[in-house]
């Protein structure tokens, strides 16, 4: 099971700025080991933010993106009070969602 | 595409370049400047270097991973663990049992209980050890993150380091044994020895050093000596890598070639009392993110 995400939203003037920072290896599949072995590759491949069931936010990532990677990003509509969701797959097929309140 | 913007970034550097040439040839004409202003202007890129440094930094301190590792350790002090299955929730780290608000800027400092001046890497283990039933042996072993894992105490340090974020560092020197890790620290911060005859004073005891681009703080003086405590623990985006002081102490060892310091030893709890007393003062802002 991964790490949760942190996330924080503060709204303002209309605009909800969301920043999500993510625990992940985000391994390129081109470094090798000690013994020369590579190591696999394993990655998040898409990312989604949601708010009030509507899908704010869509990415697809590769393995340019760096270990632990953090997101900022604004949408329009939100309120405080209210909830964003975010969920991310990697190239495992593990997932993960957190959610966090709008200030 | 990429061949069209290569091409417009290449003229764009002939430009730079001619005006470059035709501004050097402008110099060499104009009279010689007095001496002092020349000296001025010398130093005015290594500055600006610094600056963009610092541009740098302030934008992914917004965004440091240093959170996630804030989080770990708290579900690490809250959880009940070892071979006792008890939660830290009775480590006193010097304010009372439990209480971590402010407790980070207020170590090093003298534990009646064990008798010993204690940083906070080395108060959290002995609170493992002696709270949770951890053997010290055990975490001595590998203390340092390394590309498979982070230690446990280097995720508590950063979720009690963060409960100090925005406040001032006020390290005691009550005790007569803090005061004298104060001065045992003093004398092991210029003490001169191994192969390469070197101590920290020699790269952190003047102002204006460097290593490559890296400016080095002053540790002796007052004004520097809180960018030995700023930033840290920090996560070294090379490597991605959570560390504490107690690693930078033990790295620092290594570049001097001296012998590997025990992992939180009453040496390197000196070397902290000596250098985190210097820093009294200034408001320290939680844990950062390095190079």
């Amino acid at each position: 099971m991964a790490d949760p995400m942190r996330i924080r939203a503060v709204s303002k003037d209309g605009v909800v700025n969301v920043k999500v920072l993510m625990s992940h290896e985000m391994e390129t599949g081109q470094r090798k080991d000690a013994s020369g072995k590579a190591v696999p590759a394993h990655f998040i491949q898409s990312v989604s933010a949601t708010w009030q069931g509507k899908m704010v936010l869509s990415a697809q990532w590769g393995p340019a993106v760096s270990k632990n990677p953090f997101l900022e990003f604004n949408f329009k509509g939100g309120k405080a009070g209210e909830k964003i969701s975010i969920t991310w797959t990697d190239s495992k097929g593990d997932k993960r969602t957190d959610e966090a309140t709008i200030n | 595409m990429p061949s069209i913007k290569l091409r417009v970034v290449l003229a764009l550097s002939g430009f730079a370049l001619a005006c470059a040439a035709h501004a050097q040839q402008k110099d060499a004409a104009a009279p010689r400047k007095p001496a002092a202003q020349t000296k001025k202007a010398a130093s005015a890129p290594k500055e600006a270097i610094t600056a963009e440094f610092e541009k740098f930094r302030e934008m992914m301190e917004e965004a440091s991973p240093a959170e996630l590792f804030e989080a770990k350790g708290e579900d690490l002090w809250k959880a009940k663990r070892g071979p006792k299955n008890t939660a830290l929730d009775q480590c006193d780290l010097g304010l009372g049992p439990g209480v971590l608000k402010g407790a980070y800027v207020q170590m090093p400092r003298y534990f009646a209980d064990a008798d010993q001046v204690m940083d906070v890497e080395r108060r959290i283990v002995h609170c493992m050890v002696t709270l949770q039933g951890f053997k010290a042996e055990d975490l001595a072993r590998q203390p340092f993150s390394d590309e498979s894992r982070t230690p446990d105490p280097v995720s508590l340090v950063t979720y009690v380091a963060g409960q100090s974020r925005g406040m001032k560092v006020a390290i005691p020197q009550k005790h007569p044994k803090e005061r004298e890790a104060y001065e045992v620290g003093r004398e092991i911060f210029n003490f001169r020895a191994g192969p390469w005859d070197f101590s920290c004073a020699s790269c952190h005891g003047e102002n204006g050093k460097r290593i490559r681009t890296q400016e080095l703080p002053n540790l002796s003086s007052k004004e520097q000596a809180i960018r030995a405590f700023q930033g840290w623990p920090g996560y070294r985006m090379t490597g991605g890598l959570m560390h504490t002081l107690q690693w930078r102490m033990n790295d620092c060892f290594r570049q001097q070639r001296f012998p590997e310091p025990g992992y939180t030893s009453e040496t390197i709890a000196d070397l902290l009392t000596y250098m985190g007393v210097n820093a009294n003062g200034h408001v320290y802002k939680g844990p950062g993110i390095k190079r």
